[in-house]
């Protein structure tokens, strides 16, 4: 099942976020997987609301950090798909 | 200098298993219902490990249904923070129970899986009925909408099966599959010819697997563990020993890893007596095969050393009767001729089941 092209990502049941207080950092925990996430992975995933395609999360993360939007979205497409590879988010 | 904290923890709650697995990695002698942690104590480890930086707990044994306390450790767990994982066999779980371990907090099982039908599975578990149990479970599992990994141990008596225990994870609603080739620890080492597949298996499963990989990205995640002794370079054991993960045993020792006993000289620190954070940080046991600088010349000078740490220390042990040693499997090691006998002189098909001492007349 490969995702649309512009697809809205959720987060599934047993995947959530997390602030580890001991690294400091936030994590992203699912089945049998923690990763540590940078500020930018962490401002994606907290743009997941259950109603954005990836175009609408990429505008608003371009407008946020000043950045073209031609160039944040196929980052935040790559990101995003990987951890739908992995099984950590849906997609429709 | 302080390690890097654990990020996960196995809390191997009981011994006690009603299956008799012939691959079963446990060690020889195992832990009696009585020396078992109370719920108390547990309860108070699991807070340490959030503490000291655990985030993910795996509840597990033997069967961690055997303890009739289980949904007060999971609920325990989860109220310290972690995210929990019960690894089962299935067998002494019903709906109720996974309802009220919803409850408790628990985010994801991992069910096992000794054969896609009854006539294997059973066979290999030692346990009549036991397959029919396990499919009941896995529909309460779906139906409850609970995450669900498959793992599949994997031997030469059913590795032919892999494209059906695929299919199968896809149908029970499973999001990840783990082919797990069986590990030649604990009781398993007894049963190495029975279970050992051949190279022509291996080769098939590899091609299986990655092709199963790409077909079912986005529906099923499927990690493969590998059968060592083919490999050409030994696998980075615990991701390096006393680097990402910690093992409690049913009695409160702390392992750095669940098959370490057979390690001569390491005493294991106890929760019962000391803190977490004391065992992972100071103990000799955590600090004994930590970094690199204990290793062989060979393996320092090695281009792969931060990738493998040398291999699996309970490896260098049974298979080459020296910790310290490189991992035998590895292609650099003056021991690798002894894995390359064993894989050519092992292939019978009787094996020994794995007996709870209470079970032995």
């Amino acid at each position: 099942m490969t995702a649309p092209s512009d697809p809205i990502f959720t987060l599934p049941r047993g995947v959530r976020l997390k602030w580890d207080a001991v690294r400091a950092c936030h994590v992203l925990l699912g089945p049998e997987r923690a990763l540590m996430l940078d500020d930018i992975g962490h401002a994606i995933m907290t743009e997941l609301d259950g109603a954005s395609r990836v175009s609408d999360i990429a505008a608003r993360l371009a407008a946020r950090f000043s950045a073209p939007v031609d160039v944040v979205q196929p980052d935040v497409a790559d990101f995003l798909a990987g951890l739908h590879a992995k099984r950590l988010l849906e997609a429709r | 200098m302080m390690p890097n904290p654990p990020i996960a923890m196995l809390a191997e709650l009981t011994h006690r298993c009603p299956l008799a697995c012939a691959y079963c990695s446990n060690p020889l002698d195992l832990i009696a219902a009585k020396q078992e942690l109370d719920t108390e104590t547990w309860a108070r480890v699991f807070a340490e490990a959030a503490a000291l930086g655990v985030l993910q707990i795996h509840l597990s044994g033997g069967e961690p249904a055997a303890r009739r306390d289980l949904e007060r450790l999971m609920a325990a767990a989860s109220g310290a923070g972690l995210y929990t994982n019960l690894i089962t066999s299935g067998i002494g779980l019903t709906r109720a129970r996974l309802e009220a371990l919803v409850d408790a907090g628990m985010d994801h099982i991992q069910l096992s899986l000794q054969g896609t039908n009854a006539a294997v599975a059973d066979r290999v578990g030692g346990y009549k009925g036991g397959f029919d149990r396990k499919m009941a479970l896995a529909e309460a599992i779906a139906d409850l909408g609970i995450p669900l990994t498959l793992n599949a141990v994997m031997h030469r008596q059913n590795l032919d099966d892999l494209p059906a225990t695929i299919e199968m994870a896809v149908r029970l609603g499973a999001r990840r599959i783990e082919v797990a080739c069986v590990q030649f620890q604990g009781w398993a080492l007894k049963n190495r010819s029975a279970l050992q597949p051949t190279r022509a298996q291996v080769t098939c499963a590899k091609e299986i697997v990655a092709d199963a990989t790409e077909r079912l990205s986005g529906v099923l995640a499927v990690d493969f563990v590998p059968p060592d002794y083919y490999a050409d370079y030994p696998k980075a054991c615990m991701g390096g020993w006393g680097s990402t993960g910690l093992n409690v045993a049913p009695d409160g020792r702390v392992l750095p890893c669940h098959a370490a006993e057979i390690i001569p000289g390491l005493t294991f620190p106890n929760v019962r007596e000391t803190g977490l954070a004391a065992i992972w940080n100071d103990s000799a046991a955590f600090n004994a095969f930590r970094g690199t600088d204990w290793l062989p010349d060979a393996c320092k000078s090695c281009a792969r050393v931060t990738r493998d740490f040398g291999g699996c220390r309970c490896q260098a042990m049974a298979l080459a009767g020296d910790p310290f040693a490189m991992d035998p499997v590895c292609r650099h090691s003056p021991h690798r001729a002894k894995v390359d006998a064993l894989l050519a002189a092992e292939g019978r098909n009787e094996w020994e089941y794995r007996m709870m001492p209470a079970r032995k007349v």
